[in-house]
């Protein structure tokens, strides 16, 4: 198995990352605040005015890391991507998949099947875990609604039912969303999602957190060789990385709702960790952030049984595994492609 | 470039050895272009860098020696590179290739060093009864002498191998004591695959109770 390599975030504003042999560091203000050696780093995600010395860029893309520009709020901006290389033969496999009826619309089918499962089990652990009577009967209802959804996906027999299947599940998912908070209920109040910008607070940590999903699966997209932008379930779109988002859908509750979640009920976050922006929207501070970032790289380092692969893996590494196991299906090594569905 | 062979149909004599060692780990590097670094393919890197670099060629002893020859057949349409040649007096090649693992047997090295000696009697017009493998970490030569055998099945080797590149097959995994150490272990999943149960895991999938 390969090893998970850290992914390095930048925020410090002004900062400088440049390559020194096999070492990366940071300097601000022209003073070395910081070296990591590159063998220890699989990746880069940098906020806002953080700059990166040309050679370290060359370096990156020749070794295939990832390195992406967000925001200085975290929204994603654009990544660095070394030169097309690798299997043609699978990035052809992968479009002529669309055009199979079957193909496409099996592989969207089980993503969708997978993510509803997932979310399913983030909700039923809440149902478990609830305090209050009414939380708990809303819990178990959207349970049961989401296994009636499941079911459903398995009947479906076209994109576009699978699509419908989705969005109800979905809707049923975020309605409840609000109840599995269990702290602070003040300050973390849900009332749907949202974004674009995000108006509340649960909904800036969950852009924040779904940022980096999405940026670890267009990653692990083009660390297989597959084409991020070319995807199944979501509607091909110019400069939409189609793939990594359906290969995302999947992941969303297991790395990325259950995180935000225990952020929030393991107070590590507080409303003083987001500040308001005029107009109405909500952005996460710098020190939430990197409270954020942090959490998310140790959640990255838990090892979880892929029910799959038979092993126990870190979860980090799961984007990567199904992208194989996606490109593996795509060049006729397996007959359909299995989610990732933790039990 | 040999010419009566168009691009695609030219073999690389490296992957004779990939394919006598596993006709999958041909195809994943050969078909479809895969390539995962690991401890023993960077090892294997630094020790042919020197072996290849041709600025190194010279004479020693009466006997000079090639480094990193281009190496080509028409009759065969195949091509590579040769770690080292060495030409004694009476001009003879005599290929040797560099191999970072310990001594051993090894039938994947006979068949490209084979494929060495067929390329160098066509370029050279001469008999090249025999080469070695030198292994870098004992520095012990193993010679290798090129029979009636090893060469008939080389050549067969050749044919299956272009077969297979022009098909653009991969074939399924071995999944057994080769895979833990080879380099696309994690891109080829032999065990994930030749274990995986297609048809449980959907209905494991769709069942909101497993």
């Amino acid at each position: 198995m390969k090893p998970l390599l850290n992914t390095l975030y930048v925020q410090a504003q002004g900062s400088y990352l440049r390559l020194d042999h096999e070492t990366l560091k940071l300097e601000v203000e022209r003073k070395l605040v910081g070296q990591v050696p590159l063998q220890h780093i699989g990746g880069m995600v940098v906020f806002g005015n953080v700059m990166v010395s040309p050679f370290l860029m060359h370096r990156f893309g020749d070794d295939g890391r990832s390195l992406v520009w967000m925001s200085q709020a975290g929204r994603f901006k654009c990544r660095l991507s070394g030169p097309v290389t690798g299997n043609v033969l699978l990035r052809k496999a992968q479009y002529t998949a669309q055009s199979e009826p079957t193909a496409a619309f099996h592989i969207a089918r089980n993503i969708v099947a997978g993510k509803v499962k997932n979310s399913r089990t983030v909700v039923q652990r809440a149902a478990r875990e609830a305090e209050d009577a009414a939380d708990r009967v809303a819990l178990e209802e959207a349970s049961t609604f989401l296994a009636a959804s499941l079911r459903a996906a398995g009947r479906a027999r076209s994109l576009d039912e699978v699509r419908g299947v989705e969005g109800r599940a979905g809707r049923v998912y975020f309605e409840v969303f609000g109840r599995m908070v269990r702290m602070n209920r003040d300050a973390f109040v849900f009332n749907g999602r949202n974004r674009r910008p995000p108006r509340d607070r649960v909904n800036a940590l969950l852009s924040f957190v779904y940022a980096l999903v999405r940026g670890d699966c267009v990653a692990a997209c083009e660390g297989v060789g597959l084409d991020p932008q070319f995807g199944y379930l979501h509607a091909l779109r110019s400069g939409r990385p189609s793939l990594a988002l359906d290969l995302m859908e999947e992941l969303r509750p297991v790395i990325a709702d259950r995180l935000v979640l225990s952020l929030i009920n393991r107070q590590q976050l507080s409303g003083r960790d987001f500040e308001p922006r005029p107009g109405g929207s909500v952005n996460l501070t710098e020190p939430g952030r990197k409270t954020v970032l942090a959490a998310y790289q140790s959640r990255k380092q838990k090892e979880t049984t892929h029910p799959v692969i038979g092993q126990s893996v870190p979860l980090g590494l799961v984007p990567h595994l199904q992208a194989r196991l996606l490109a593996r299906h795509l060049r006729g090594d397996s007959a359909a492609y299995l989610p990732f569905t933790p039990k | 470039m040999p010419g009566g062979w168009a691009e695609e149909e030219l073999v690389m004599i490296s992957a004779l050895e990939h394919y006598s060692y596993c006709p999958r780990q041909c195809a994943l590097i050969h078909v479809e272009h895969v390539y995962d670094e690991n401890l023993y393919t960077l090892r294997g890197t630094r020790a042919h860098t020197r072996a290849h670099d041709e600025n190194e060629s010279g004479s020693e002893e009466g006997v000079r020696i090639e480094r990193g020859m281009p190496l080509f057949s028409e009759r065969l349409g195949l091509i590579g590179k040769s770690d080292i040649v060495e030409f004694g007096p009476d001009e003879t090649p005599f290929p040797i290739e560099y191999k970072v693992g310990p001594r051993k047997e090894n039938h994947h090295d006979d068949l490209q060093l084979c494929a060495q000696a067929l390329c160098l009697e066509e370029m050279f017009g001469g008999g090249v009864p025999a080469g070695a493998v030198f292994h870098h970490s004992s520095r012990r030569r193993r010679e290798v002498v090129f029979t009636e055998g090893l060469r008939r099945e080389t050549e067969e080797a050749v044919g299956r191998v272009r077969e297979m590149i022009l098909a653009s097959e991969v074939p399924p995994p071995v999944a057994d004591a080769r895979c833990p150490k080879c380099s696309l272990f994690d891109a080829c999943m032999p065990f994930t695959l030749a274990q995986m149960d297609v048809k449980a895991g959907l209905a494991r999938l769709f069942d909101p109770e497993r």
